[in-house]
């Protein structure tokens, strides 16, 4: 019968009205300000910096401007400027530290890449997507002190990754005291080795040396 | 335009109009003092059925189509150009952005390629993967143009929102999975990026279960419409043999009836080990077009199905492969798969440095575009609407 395809198309359209009032899955809109989908966790938007310490942000970023983001960024809007000293970082080793960081977020596509490249856990991405802003050159243009944001916060938005990333790092940092102490423990050994073949012979050793007045040898630590 | 005669109307037409002696459209003979000149009309590139930034000149008789011209690259953005200046790695967040409604398959293509160039090898979850992910895109590619597609036929969204409401669920998943729901920037040289949870599964599982239902609905509400069928049967029509000439791949390949899937030629990742069926058209009008997609949806959800239940356990990553300082060895290497548009390939030379020499982007629609004319003479302004619409263009990959 001509028309029968269009009345079966009009009970589908009608069943969707109807059902729209009374089943969720065709009642699929929600009333956004006032009403939030949750994020899912792996959700990205914006890069931020990791500090470990909320309190001194610009003092513990984990941030060694290295600059390897500011190199593989796509879009290129990452500008990093290395800092002519050394700081002491949160694992108390002496590091350079940006001390210009900025990314233009009017430029950042959020692919991702800074974050996989890094290799200091140090770039992460952001959730906040409510980033209206009056001027485009000076607002959306993130500097270094906008940018770091705590550990803290990165275990607020993504807990999976923020506690593989600890444990990996408390890691490492371990297998770095124990190596370091294990190189003091080492050297000790060394030195006290040389100090008591140096004692068993003295006479040897100043027969061969007929120069006496060359220099000592420095200590082995 | 000034000239009655037939032979400079369109010279590209593959066979001549049946006022000029050929078996093509009926046009009359115009140029005289009852019928007045042809009218060229410009539509586009803000009128909103052309798909994005796409400007068509048609030359009518009346309301009849004779001459047709495209006109793009208002969306130019210097791709290829910008593939040779950066690393491999920072090209694959802009393939995304090429269609920007398949980024997961124009990533697998690129990948592909970076990966025949660099020897990598990849881990089979991944493959499984990939295929996943793959499809999902079909999906979510194949709803986008049946909905814009009856948009295009003047049903005022109806159609489109219940697409797209069923293609939220599936970005859903993707922002679940990679972070974003269309800028997916997910696989990687020689794997994928990050390995779903068993959660993700189940719920990929759950929409992969219900499409089938959307589908029947869907079909029920349109596809025996008799408006629908008087605007879509024959209209567009293009010939076998044309679209072969053409280089014409994928579901509009299909639709003209050439059993022509890279899936089954080609035999990329491990789509030889699912079983499906690779719909054929007849007919090669716009409702044939329209039917493969709606048939390639019901084959993609099968292949689906099998990928999920079969996923094997796994590294996703070949350990080869390395994000910093990545430099293939000199050589070439073409990429290609079957994106739901049509064959997508990369052609990448390499001269061993973090750039590639060359980098080149086989786009489906482009080439599907290039038969608009001899699709559209001797229809209206409306068809040629209509059949712009059953191409299938994104005009991101279009421009590059």
């Amino acid at each position: 019968m001509l028309g029968s395809g269009i009345l079966k198309g009009l009970a589908v359209t009608a069943k969707n009205f109807v059902g729209s009032y009374r089943s969720p899955e065709r009642m699929v809109t929600v009333e956004y300000p006032e009403q939030r989908l949750p994020i899912p966790e792996a959700y990205r938007n914006f890069p931020f910096l990791v500090t470990e310490n909320a309190e001194d942000p610009m003092g513990t970023l984990r941030c060694v401007a290295c600059q390897i983001c500011e190199k593989e960024c796509p879009p290129q809007c990452i500008y990093i400027e290395k800092s002519k000293d050394k700081k002491p970082d949160a694992t108390g080793k002496m590091q350079i530290y940006p001390a210009v960081f900025e990314i233009d977020t009017s430029v950042c596509m959020s692919c991702q890449i800074c974050v996989e490249v890094c290799p200091f856990d140090a770039i992460k991405m952001d959730q906040v997507f409510e980033i209206a802003a009056g001027d485009r050159f000076t607002d959306l243009l993130l500097k270094r002190e906008q940018l770091a944001k705590p550990n803290s916060y990165f275990h607020q938005i993504r807990p999976t990754e923020a506690e593989e990333v600890d444990t990996r790092l408390a890691a490492e940092r371990k297998a770095a005291e124990e190596k370091a102490k294990a190189a003091a423990a080492a050297a000790a050994a060394k030195a006290a080795a040389a100090k008591a073949a140096a004692t068993a012979a003295p006479t040897t050793k100043t027969a061969d040396a007929p120069s006496a007045d060359a220099p000592k040898p420095p200590p082995a630590a | 335009m000034s000239s009655s005669d037939p032979s400079t109307l369109n010279p590209q037409l593959s066979t001549p109009p049946a006022w000029a002696g050929g078996s093509g459209p009926t046009v009359r003979a115009v140029h005289d003092e009852f019928h007045g000149d042809l009218l060229e009309i410009s539509m586009g590139p803000q009128h909103p059925s052309t798909h994005g930034v796409f400007r068509m000149v048609a030359t009518l008789d009346g309301e009849t189509i004779v001459k047709l011209k495209p006109v793009f690259g208002y969306l130019h953005r210097n791709h290829e150009k910008l593939g040779e200046n950066t690393t491999y790695l920072a090209s694959m967040p802009y393939t995304d952005r090429l269609d920007y409604l398949c980024s997961m398959t124009n990533n697998w293509a690129y990948a592909l390629a970076v990966e025949k160039l660099a020897g990598l090898n990849v881990p089979e979850r991944a493959e499984y993967l990939r295929i996943i992910m793959g499809e999902l895109t079909r999906l979510v590619n194949h709803m986008c143009l049946v909905g814009f597609l009856f948009n295009d036929l003047g049903t005022s969204f109806t159609p489109l929102l219940y697409a797209f409401r069923e293609r939220e669920k599936i970005l859903d998943l993707f922002e679940a999975l990679t972070g974003s729901r269309m800028m997916c920037n997910y696989q990687r040289f020689g794997g994928c990026r990050v390995d779903p949870t068993p959660e993700w599964l189940a719920a990929a599982n759950k929409v992969v279960q219900n499409f089938p239902r959307f589908l029947d609905e869907f079909e029920a509400m349109l596809t025996g419409n008799e408006i629908m069928l008087a605007r879509t049967q024959g209209v567009g029509r293009l010939s076998r043999e044309l679209a072969i000439s053409a280089g014409i791949t994928g579901p509009m390949l299909r639709a003209s009836g050439v059993d022509y899937d890279l899936r089954k030629v080609d035999g990329y990742g491990f789509y030889p080990r699912f079983d499906f069926r690779v719909p054929l058209g007849e007919h090669g009008d716009t409702y044939d077009r329209y039917m493969m997609r709606i048939l390639e949806m019901r084959e993609s959800v099968k292949i689906l199905q099998q990928a999920i239940s079969e996923m094997p356990l796994g590294p996703i990553m070949d350990p080869k492969a390395k994000l910093r300082g990545f430099r293939p060895r000199a050589g070439e290497a073409y990429g290609r798969i079957e994106g739901p548009k049509g064959e997508i390939g990369f052609y990448l030379i390499s001269d061993g440095m973090p750039n590639p020499y060359r980098y080149r982007v086989r786009p489906p629609s482009f080439v599907n575009l290039t038969v608009l004319e001899d699709m559209c003479l001797g229809h209206t302004v409306a068809d040629a609407v209509v059949i712009l619409g059953s191409i299938d263009i994104v005009l991101g990959e279009v421009d590059r």
